[in-house]
Formats: C-alpha cells, sequence, structure tokens
C-alpha cells in the first residue's frame, strides 16, 4: 500500500527521501537535446523516480522518459463539463418549474430552447475548474517544499537551465553508480541533493 | 557562439546579458543558452527594477480617472441613474453602450490566447500575456456598468441564484440573466487561464528575487513550481483544453450580449445578424486596443525584438478583416430591412443613417468601414504611427456603433408621441473617462508587477528549444519555414540594452 502511495506520487514528481536523508541527485545539462537523450538512457537503464526539469516544455520529453499520454486532466475536465451542464439543468428547472413557478403569459414554466445558453455557459465554466484544479491536483501543486529548492543552482531551471534528477527512492538508485552515470552522459554539473538542505557538489 | 555565426538567423546574437551577470557564472557562456537567459532578463526586470518616470506619470492620471469614476459612481448610487442621461424612451443610454464597449475589447485576448493557439500561430506568444490581462480588466470595466445601471446596486446579487427570504429566483428565461452568466463565466475562465499561463514566470521571478518578502510572496502565487516535466505534460493539456474551452466561449459570450438587444422586438435590434456581427465587431476593437497598448509598451519599455512589427502587421490584418465583416455586415442590416418589406424596420434603418443620430452613423460608418481599408497597403499597416492613429480610430467608432445601436433604436419607437432626443450628461462623460482611468490603472500595475510577455512560452517556440536544433547543420527546427519567430536583435539595440537603458533605437 504504502509503495502503491509512493509511486502516485512520483507519478506528480514527488520523490520521498532516503533514510540519509539524501534527496537525489541533480545533474545539470547544457541544453534540451542532450536532456532529452540523458532521459532516455535513464529511463532505458531501468530507473523509474527521476524527472526532468526545463524552462518550457521540451518536445518528446514525454515518450523519452516513458510517460505515456497525459488522459488525467482530459477525463477531469470531461467530468467538470458534465457536472456544470447538469447543475445548470437540475437549477433552472428546479426554480422555474417545482420550486415556485410563475405563470408568465402562459408559457410552460420549464423548456429546454431558453435554458440552453446558461447550460452552455456553465459546462465550460465547470470544465475549466476541472482542467485546471485536475492539473495542478495531477501535479500536486501547490507544494511549497522540494528538497529541489536546497540548490542555488536549480535556480536556473526557470530560466535557461537544464535538469535532471533522480530520486533516491529509485530502486536502481546508488549515488556511485548513478552519478557516474550521469557524467557518461554529459551532465555539466552534478549535485548530492539532502533533505537536511545541504548539497555536495 | 560558434553556431550564432554559423547560423546568421540564430537567436542567440539577441542581446547578452547585463555585464558582472555572465562574467560570474563560465556556464553562461555555452551555446543555445545565452538567448534564453535573455529573453529572461528582458523581460523581468521591468518586473523588478524601479519602473521608469512615464509610469509613474501615466499611473497619476490614470490614477485619478479611476478615482473619478469611483466617486462619479458614488454620485449615481446616491442620486439615482436619472444622473445619467437615460430617461423614456431611451431607457439604456451610455451605460449600456460603455458595457458592450468594453466587453468587445476583451474579446481579443481570448481569441489571442486562445483561437490563435488552437490555430499553432506562434506569433501570438509575444502578446498573449498582455492581451489576456487587457482581457480581464476590460471585463471589469464592462461589469461595472450593468451592476450600477440596476440602479438599487444592493440588490445586484438578485440576478445570481441565491436562496433568500423572499424564496424568490432569477428569470432564467430573460438574455440580461443570460448575461450575467455569460459575462461572469468569461471572466473567471479568462482568469483562469491568465494564471495558469503565468505559473511558470512567476516560478522565474521568484528564483530571481532577492528580497525576502517579494520571494516569499511569488513563491506562494507560483505553488512550487519546478518546471518538472511530469508537470508540463499535465499543464500543457489543461492549457489545450483551456484554450479549446475558451473558444466557444469568447463566441457565446457576445452573441449572448446581441441576444440581449436581438430577442427583444425593437426594430433594428430584432435581426439574426447580430450574433456573428457583434463576434466580429468585438474582436475588431479587441485588436485595435491590443494594438494601441502593444505600440506603446514595446516602446517604453525596449521590447522591440520580442513583439516586433511582423506581429503588428498580422494584428492590422485582423483589423482589416474583421473591420470589413462588420462594414458587411452594416450593408447588409440595410438590405434585410428593406427586403422584410416591414415598415418600422425601414424607418428604422433610414432614421438611424439620415434622421437626427446621422452624424453618429457616418462618424461610424467612416472609422469601422472605410479608414481600416488603408491596411491593404503594406507600407501603410507597417507605419508605426499610421497603425496607431487608425487602432484609436477603430475604437472611437466601435464606440458609435454600440451608440448607434442603442440610442437610435430606442429613441424613436412605434409610437410618434413618444420620440424623444438623447443627450448625454456630464456623468455619463466623467464616468466613462473614469472607467478607461480604471482600465489604464490596472493594465499599468500590470505592467509593472507581473512578466508582460509569457518567458516560458516564448522560450519554448525559439528554435534551439527544439531538442534535435543542435544536432544538425543549420537550423533544425521541427516546424515552419525555419523563419525564427524571435527577430535577432541589431547590434545597436544589443548596445543600448547592455548600457541598461529601457531607451532602445527601433
Amino acid at each position: 500500500m504504502s509503495t502503491l502511495l509512493q509511486d502516485l506520487k512520483a507519478q506528480a514528481g514527488i520523490f520521498e527521501s532516503d533514510a540519509d536523508q539524501i534527496h537525489g541527485l541533480l545533474a545539470e545539462f547544457p541544453d534540451p537535446g542532450a536532456l532529452l537523450h540523458a532521459a532516455e538512457t535513464v529511463r532505458e537503464e531501468g530507473y523509474r523516480h527521476f524527472d526532468t526539469h526545463s524552462p518550457f516544455p521540451i518536445h518528446g520529453m514525454d515518450e523519452a522518459m516513458g510517460l505515456g499520454n497525459a488522459t488525467g486532466v482530459g477525463v477531469l475536465a470531461f467530468f467538470g463539463g458534465v457536472t456544470g451542464c447538469v447543475v445548470a439543468y437540475l437549477l433552472q428547472w428546479w426554480t422555474a418549474a417545482v420550486d415556485y413557478p410563475l405563470n408568465i403569459s402562459g408559457k410552460p414554466f420549464f423548456a429546454v430552447e431558453p435554458s440552453v445558453p446558461i447550460m452552455f455557459e456553465l459546462t465550460v465554466l465547470f470544465a475549466a475548474f476541472g482542467a485546471v484544479a485536475g492539473m495542478f491536483a495531477l501535479n500536486g501543486l501547490p507544494r511549497p517544499y522540494n528538497p529541489l529548492f536546497y540548490s542555488d543552482r536549480f535556480k536556473g531551471a526557470s530560466d535557461d537551465r537544464f535538469f535532471l534528477h533522480i530520486a533516491a527512492s529509485d530502486d536502481e538508485f546508488d549515488v556511485e553508480d548513478s552519478a557516474a552515470m550521469l557524467q557518461r552522459l554529459g551532465a555539466r554539473h552534478l549535485e548530492l541533493v539532502k533533505d537536511d538542505g545541504t548539497v555536495d557538489a | 557562439m560558434e553556431t550564432s555565426k554559423k547560423l546568421p538567423t540564430d537567436p542567440s546574437e539577441s542581446p547578452p546579458s547585463p555585464a558582472g551577470d555572465g562574467a560570474a557564472d563560465p556556464d553562461r557562456l555555452v551555446k543555445g543558452n545565452l538567448s534564453f537567459h535573455d529573453i529572461t532578463e528582458m523581460v523581468s526586470r521591468h518586473a523588478e527594477k524601479k519602473a521608469p518616470l512615464a509610469w509613474y506619470v501615466a499611473f497619476g492620471v490614470s490614477l485619478s480617472g479611476a478615482l473619478l469614476l469611483v466617486g462619479l459612481l458614488a454620485y449615481v448610487v446616491w442620486n439615482g441613474i436619472g444622473v445619467w442621461g437615460n430617461n423614456q424612451p431611451v431607457g439604456w443610454g451610455w451605460p449600456i453602450v460603455n458595457f458592450v464597449f468594453w466587453v468587445g475589447i476583451g474579446h481579443a485576448g481570448t481569441l489571442i490566447s486562445a483561437i490563435l493557439y488552437l490555430f499553432r500561430q506562434h506569433w501570438r506568444t509575444a502578446i498573449n500575456r498582455a492581451a489576456e490581462a487587457m482581457t480581464i480588466f476590460a471585463v471589469i470595466c464592462a461589469l461595472i456598468w450593468p451592476t450600477f445601471h440596476v440602479g438599487r446596486v444592493w440588490a445586484i446579487y438578485w440576478t445570481l441564484p441565491i436562496p433568500n427570504q423572499m424564496a424568490m429566483w432569477p428569470q432564467f428565461k430573460s438574455p440580461l440573466l443570460w448575461d450575467v452568466f455569460a459575462v461572469s463565466s468569461y471572466f473567471l475562465v479568462s482568469l483562469l487561464f491568465w494564471y495558469v499561463g503565468l505559473v511558470p514566470d512567476l516560478a522565474t521571478l521568484r528564483d530571481r528575487a532577492k528580497n525576502f518578502w517579494r520571494q516569499r510572496i511569488l513563491a506562494f502565487f507560483s505553488l512550487g513550481w519546478t518546471g518538472s516535466n511530469r508537470h508540463w505534460r499535465n499543464y500543457e493539456k489543461a492549457y489545450l483544453l483551456l484554450a479549446g474551452l475558451a473558444t466557444p466561449l469568447v463566441l457565446s459570450v457576445h452573441s449572448v450580449v446581441s441576444f440581449d438587444f436581438a430577442v427583444s422586438v425593437i426594430p433594428g435590434w430584432h435581426t439574426t445578424i447580430f450574433p456573428p456581427y457583434f463576434v466580429a465587431g468585438a474582436i475588431f476593437s479587441g485588436f485595435a486596443m491590443v494594438v494601441t497598448l502593444m505600440v506603446i509598451t514595446r516602446e517604453v519599455y525596449g521590447l522591440k525584438n520580442l513583439i516586433t512589427i511582423d506581429h503588428l502587421e498580422k494584428m492590422n490584418i485582423i483589423i482589416l478583416v474583421t473591420g470589413s465583416i462588420v462594414g458587411f455586415a452594416y450593408i447588409t442590416e440595410f438590405f434585410m430591412a428593406w427586403y422584410s418589406g416591414v415598415e418600422y424596420e425601414q424607418y428604422a434603418f433610414l432614421n438611424r443613417a439620415f434622421g437626427p443620430y446621422a452624424w453618429a452613423y457616418w462618424i461610424m460608418m467612416t472609422c469601422n468601414l472605410i479608414t481600416p481599408q488603408l491596411f491593404w497597403s503594406k507600407r501603410l499597416r507597417r507605419s508605426i504611427p499610421v497603425m496607431f492613429a487608425l487602432s484609436i480610430v477603430v475604437n472611437i467608432g466601435m464606440w458609435f456603433e454600440r451608440f448607434v445601436i442603442t440610442i437610435t433604436s430606442l429613441h424613436r419607437d412605434f409610437l410618434p408621441s413618444s420620440w424623444g432626443y438623447f443627450t448625454a450628461t456630464w456623468v455619463d462623460i466623467g464616468t466613462f473617462v473614469g472607467s478607461f482611468g480604471l482600465f489604464l490603472t490596472l493594465f499599468l500595475l500590470f505592467l509593472r508587477f507581473v512578466p508582460m510577455v509569457a518567458m516560458a512560452e516564448v522560450k519554448g517556440v525559439m528554435p534551439q528549444a527544439d531538442p534535435h536544433y543542435h544536432e544538425h547543420e543549420g537550423n533544425g527546427h521541427a516546424e515552419g519555414d525555419g523563419e525564427p519567430y524571435i527577430k535577432p536583435a541589431e547590434p545597436a539595440l544589443a548596445e543600448a540594452y547592455r548600457s541598461n537603458d529601457a531607451e532602445a533605437p527601433d
């Protein structure tokens, strides 16, 4: 059960540190292409708990990391939309035909035709809520604490730097071996990030 | 640097980072990375350093306008909406004219951020952030009018389905109520869209922040974003979905606004052409407003190699197209009035063009149909002074369009004994001017505190963002014609940029 939960969190990029407070290895690569190839190799080496960080989404990275198509957001947006449509229909029907019927020029208390605009608007609104809330939920955001923030160099991930992070929670993780592999892949800089706030270069 | 020698159009020729920053870190010399950092630097520094004097002057003027609006709205609430020129037979006056005007302006932002995104128009990345901000502020300005036009502003919550002690519900069959739902949904979805787009850029500002509180506040709003690819994949899906949702939404909003008129039985309003014609007009006026604002912004903030003349030209083409659609709709309305054989309908249109409001009608025709035709000339649509002047003319014309529709149809209805002539009061003029003050105040705050260009998106469409870029000789960009979307800077601009001065030569 705890492994299942761990894997689920890992899907959202939340990795747990190991007993020695080691969070993982953070390798910096010179450009998006190098990062893509590194991610591909790291996956082929059998790692699963790893992530890449870049200032913008890199095309082909999902395949390189073996993540597949992200369907969760779409599903949540769809259910949001259905909810909005149903809510709008029930709201207009119940208020006008059940709770307080008003006879206006002998028109029916409730009809679908004049209810369409509001059904449409609420469908869109709730679908948008579903997409955005779903996206944040699936990403495990907001997440104020992240051991990676201990690294000063990592600040560049939102500017012009490209990082690959292998988490200590991965079964294959070994400080020496993993570092050597990242070195071979052309990492420009390596850091060992710890959960106690220290970063070893 | 070698790469840039081989590829003269490579954006890594863009201005180097300010002295001191690049020198301290040898990593920065690695090829290709230089220009990503330049984007960050060019955009974020305006949200970080002290604002230029021009900003304070503009902010002072705008804020006085906003305060004028607040004061006059208090006056309107205290005295009742009779202090506006609204009276029988023209009950809708300027407040509704202004409402439609401001909602229309907002539409360009959504069009740029959503529809152009779906069509993969990468040039939108330079302007979408500012255009979306404009949308939100314009919708805020729009919502003021119906809110106060109800007269008893303290009862405005009756428009929402909130259970209350009277056991009453809103009348869902009324187009005015559809409007409440349409515009408020539009506002919320635009706000979400804008915020989702902002998160990665706020993270950039957070990582650059030197001050403790600044860092904390930005950390709060950027939600712990790390640029993780596990996040980007969901993020891109959500962004695409929002674009797909906002597109029909924006078309529906102005259609619903047009229903306010079209669902009535007033001659001149009761026409099926209204929804598409209103939507085209909204895009027309919104793009004009984006051009007005962007011409000033790129000038003042030295963003000419991000918001290029090509971007502005594309917007001018859209203005030309939508302006012609609107003009065609004006002519179609006349034809339909004649063809319908209904004498009230025919009179309404003849009265528009030749009656007591002919002056307004011909201002509208000139500004919306005739002057935009100048954009057929490539030289004129690439000329900054011409496009600036024309964009303002377009918005004058579009305000008059709403004036003509609202006022001329109401001032002479079926019974000649109740005909009248509408005159605006000083309160009408003051509140309208004040709404511009509010709009510009919000826009200036945006320019000051928020990254005004979507940095992450701009970086993503640069050629070296393509993972295969460094593998091939030449521009290995996977899509497009190989032209970079970001113009390389001119040497003179680089010099000006290095001297840390926002004033850049063209």
